[in-house]
Formats: C-alpha cells, structure tokens, sequence
C-alpha cells in the first residue's frame, strides 16, 4: 500500500518498509532543536534526569536565543546562560548567540540546518515550519527535546494525512498567509488535530520557498503535528545553496491513503484576517474594513523573513505610520539584507521602529506588549488571548502587505484603498 | 503511580491553550509551583489560589492548544491538581502530560455531566469517571498501549533512563 509523504519519512527514520497511521514507532532524527524558554527544562532532564553524559551527537543539536534575548530581566537572563552554558559544555555546533541567529524557525532553514528527508524534533511549536522543505518537522516539549538530545530518537505516533491541493493565482496583495489562515478558518484550531498536512497543487508550486515556509509554519494551528510540501526544483535548488550536509528527499507514493483531501481555489480568496481570539475566526478584509487599531507588528516565524519585509516595504515606502508599528527581522541574516536594500530605512522613514531580531513580542515576551484593551493588527500567529500581552488586549492576523497598510491608515485598510502617496514634509 | 484520583471538579471551556494555561511572561521559571502561582488564572482566577491537591480539571474540546511549552503541564502538576479530564486535547499538552505521567483522560460524556465544585472521581485501572451525587459511571476512551506503558512508567525520564541504560550510555 502506498503511503503519504509524512508516512515515508516517519517509516525511513524508524528503519521500516512501511508504516500505517496510528501505528506507534521510535524514529531516528536528524536535528534536535530548543530555544532559550524551551531548552532550560530539556536541559535538566539531560542532567538531572536522564545522567547522561553527551549529547548523540553534537553536529545535530541546534540552540537558538530567540523568545527572551537580547534578555529582558535577569530571570531571562539566566535562562539563556543555562542554554549558553550547556552549548559550550557539550560543544554543540549550532548555537546561536545573540547577533548571529534570531527566531530559529527562520535561521535554520536559511543556515541549511534542516533539510529534505529530515525528521526533526524541535522544542517549540512552530517546529512545522520546516516542513515546507519536505522533512518530518514538529513541535515537541522539553522532555522530549532533553530525551532525543541524549538518545538521537523519538517515539511517535504516526499520524493520518490531510492533503490539501490548491489551484489557483492569488489577487494582488493577496499570498500565503491569507491561504493558511483561509484554510484554518475552514476547517477549524483542531480540524487537524494528531494529523499531517500535505499541501500540493499548482498554487503551491507556484509560491517561493519563504511563502511555503508561511504556510507549513501555521499547520499547528490548525492542531496539525506537521505542514508538509513536497520538494520540487525549487526546494532542492535552496537548499543545496545553503546546505550543512547531504540530504534525501523523500515523495509520498501515488497510491497514497489520505485522510480526507480539502481542495482549495485561491483564484477569488481576498486578503483574509484573524480576528479575536482564535486564530480560526477569520473574515475577508471587506468584512472587517475601518476597524480602529492601536499598534501594528511586522515579524515572527510566520512573516519576518526577507520577502515579507520587502512586501511591507512596499506599501509603507514613501509614506507615513499613523500608528505605532513595530518591525523585528526574524533572523540577522534577515536584519542585514533588509539593511543592504535600504527597506529598513524606508521602515524607518515612515515612522516605524526595527527592533533587533526575534520573536520579541508575538508571545507577549517584550518589545510591544499590549495594554488592557488595546488593538494590535500582526503578522504573527496567534491571537489567543492574552498572547500578545494583557488579557484583554485584541489581537487580528494578517498578511504583511494588509499590516503595513493598516500602520498607514490607522485602521484595517485594503492597500489599494490607501489612496496616493503624499509628498514628505521637508 | 497513582491510579484513584477523588477531587472537586473545576470547569473550563474549549480551546483552552497554553498562553491562558501559562502566560508567555511566566516562562522564566521551569519550577511547578513556582508557574502554579498563575496557572489558568486569566480562564478562572479562584482557580491557582484556590485549587487543592487532588482537584480535577474538566473542559470542553481541544484542551492545551497552541505552545510546545511543558510549562503547561508543569504548572498544572505544580498546582497539585490530580488530573485533566476533556472531550479532546491539543497533540503537543497531551503528549507532554503523557511523557510527564500527568493522568489526561478523554471523556466526553463526564465532561458534559458534571459542573464546577461537583467532587468527581477517576479510577485509571477501572478506566472509569464516577459522579457520587448522580451515582452516574462514565467509562474514559482508552490511551493506546505504548501510551499507557509510558504513563505506568512514570513517563518518559524514566523510561528513557532504562533504554539508556541498556545501550551503557549512562
């Protein structure tokens, strides 16, 4: 019988011909992932209580100062030493200090950490972001991450297989963030609940390499384990620019069971927003038009890569915030491009402020955390509530293009509706 | 490990996720009581101050949606809370609560039955909800095996300890 594509790389790393959903297996994983929150407490079932003595192997763990660094207090602060302090005592290879990485889940498909074929074990659940490139990716918690750092495996169960095949041409201003909030508005915070997703079809072939990443990234919240792609030219072209080491890519078979197959045409979807409190409560950007904001965010995992910046960029150049809109880069990679291409000067001319890479105030960390009652429009990917800060701050999701528009208007605004740029005041 | 847990019932509603569980701002801390001082304080706020040991939490669908953080299950672990009875839960809290040997149970039927400060019963060898003030049994969905092997355990440390072992690399 044949089997999807999450079924091949799960069945490839657990050293099996085949396998069926439901089934439950220890697989062999190819990087083991952590940041500055999530790493301490896989730290300590390391040490503490595990006893072990060395990481499986040392080119395949990767720690990332993301969530609270540069630190915001001195709790944060040592935090980040425990993981700074374990990556030197086990000389891992891939940490990332502050001014070298930024969010991981932008830095390590840029890196060529992870790669197609892979099966990944992250301690944050955005792990699905790689799936984009073709490997098994998914977000585990600290006793799991602090498990497979000793044993290089991982028990899972394998799940049953969505696929959802998209045709279409996206409407200007329109792109990947607006298909995945469509879908998840479709079917719902868990419609995919202990299952893959395996997205295909012409629109997604169609889309660069940083709007697959937006896509696989939200699988989670949809309840997804993993956001699948599979790889074509595209993809392998990427990462053979930017690769660590050789990779396998692996295809779902023709013959493939799925679950249930969603099909999607984009070629009439409108810029789409979530609104408060669930990321699945989404409207058409006609529906939700003229709603006041307070604040706009540009970044995180989802869009603070170079192409979202770039998108933001456009709409914003030449004009002015009328709101305070903040910009985090979500790696230094990301940070110094955007530098060399003049974007954040033109973020900067328009009265915005570029913070430092990370994932700064999307989980309410810091950098732009919300007041009682405040509204913010983001490019992140979460609304829940008191995600961003207060509890009963409101938070909309949106695509860049949507956000930088709203940051001109004060209020969420079609960008074509944003009338002619006016000339600066000299 | 424990298998009787006997407590007052404290109810929540569905997609009940992780920041509501522990907020992001809680998470300079991976010690269980020092995150139980806040844990689902924005759902209910009697509950981290009032919550005894042995007390059972109930919600709706799609429990612990959203962060990999094992902040989630540690902090309701911190509150000495026996158990987490739901119609469904988020993947990533059940598989922690699982690898941290925290009873999770799905049983729709007990969720829909009993309300805030009921005293509620769960029997994990009977598999069994039992309601005293309506003498109502509900039987709980039962965990796949290698699941249920891991819980006897006491979770994955342990269970991961023994494999270690065996390989002589501890």
């Amino acid at each position: 019988m044949g089997m999807t594509l999450a079924e091949k790389l799960i069945a490839k790393h657990a050293g099996k011909d085949t396998v069926v959903p439901g089934e439950f297996v220890t697989a062999k994983v190819d990087i083991v992932m952590a940041n500055d929150v999530t790493a301490p407490a896989a730290i300590r079932v390391f040490n503490k209580g595990l006893d072990a003595k060395e990481v499986f192997d040392r080119e395949r763990v990767a720690l990332c100062s993301s969530h609270f660094t540069p630190n915001k207090d001195i709790a944060s602060a040592e935090m980040a030493k425990v993981m700074r302090d374990f990556a030197k005592a086990q000389s891992i290879k891939y940490y990332f200090e502050v001014g070298r990485g930024g969010v991981e889940h932008v830095v390590l498909p840029e890196k060529g950490i992870v790669l197609p074929g892979d099966l990944i074990v992250g301690g944050d659940s955005h792990t699905c972001t790689y799936g984009a490139l073709g490997a098994f990716a998914s977000g585990f918690g600290s006793t799991d991450v602090g498990c497979a750092m000793a044993t290089g495996d991982v028990w899972l169960r394998v799940p049953e297989t969505i696929r959802i095949v998209v045709k279409g041409k996206f409407l200007p201003w329109v792109g990947a963030k607006d298909l995945v909030l469509h879908v998840i508005g479709r079917i719902g915070d868990d419609g995919a609940l202990y299952q893959a997703l395996q997205w295909e079809g012409e629109t997604i072939e169609d889309l660069s390499i940083s709007g697959r990443l937006t896509i696989s990234n939200m699988a989670i919240e949809a309840g997804g384990k993993a956001g699948l792609m599979i790889p074509d030219q595209k993809t392998i072209d990427y990462c053979n620019e930017r690769k660590t080491r050789e990779f396998t890519p692996q295809y779902p078979d023709a013959d493939a069971t799925y679950f249930r197959t969603i099909e999607v045409d984009v070629s009439a979807l409108e810029p789409t927003i979530s609104c408060p409190m669930l990321p699945s409560n989404t409207r058409t950007i006609s529906q939700v038009a003229g709603q006041e904001l307070d604040q706009i965010y540009i970044g995180s995992c989802t869009n603070g890569r170079l192409e979202d910046l770039r998108l933001a960029a456009s709409v914003l150049k030449g004009r002015q915030t009328a709101i305070r809109t903040i910009v985090v880069p979500g790696s230094q990679e990301v940070w110094m491009q955007a530098n060399a291409e003049g974007i954040l000067q033109t973020f900067a001319e328009a009265g915005c402020v570029v913070s430092t890479p990370g994932c700064g105030a999307c989980l309410g960390g810091y950098m732009g955390v919300l007041g009682k009652d405040e509204r913010c429009l983001s490019t992140t990917n979460r609304n829940y509530v008191g995600r961003m800060g207060h509890p009963e701050a409101k938070v909309w999701l949106a695509n860049p293009a949507i956000a930088a528009a709203a940051a001109v208007a004060g209020k969420i605004t079609h960008p074509d509706d944003l009338g002619p740029i006016e000339e600066m005041a000299v | 490990m424990k298998k009787h847990y006997q407590g007052k019932v404290w109810k929540f509603g569905r997609d009940v996720d992780t920041d509501v569980i522990i907020a992001a701002r809680y998470l300079t801390s991976i010690e269980p009581e020092v995150l139980a001082e806040n844990c689902l304080e924005v759902a209910d706020p009697e509950f981290p101050k009032q919550v005894k040991e042995g007390d059972i939490i109930v919600a709706e669908e799609n429990f612990g949606c959203g962060s990999s953080r094992e902040h989630a299950p540690l902090a309701i672990i911190g509150t000495k809370a026996g158990a987490v009875i739901a119609k469904s839960f988020a993947r990533i809290f059940y598989r922690n609560a699982v690898n941290l040997a925290l009873p999770v149970v799905i049983c729709p039927e007990a969720v829909d039955a009993v309300q805030k400060g009921d005293e509620l019963e769960l029997d994990l060898d009977a598999g069994e909800v039992r309601l005293p003030k309506s003498g109502q049994v509900f039987k709980v969905q039962p965990m796949p095996d290698f699941m249920a092997q891991l819980f006897a355990a006491g979770g994955l440390v342990p269970y991961t300890r023994k494999r270690l072992e065996e390989m002589g690399r501890v």
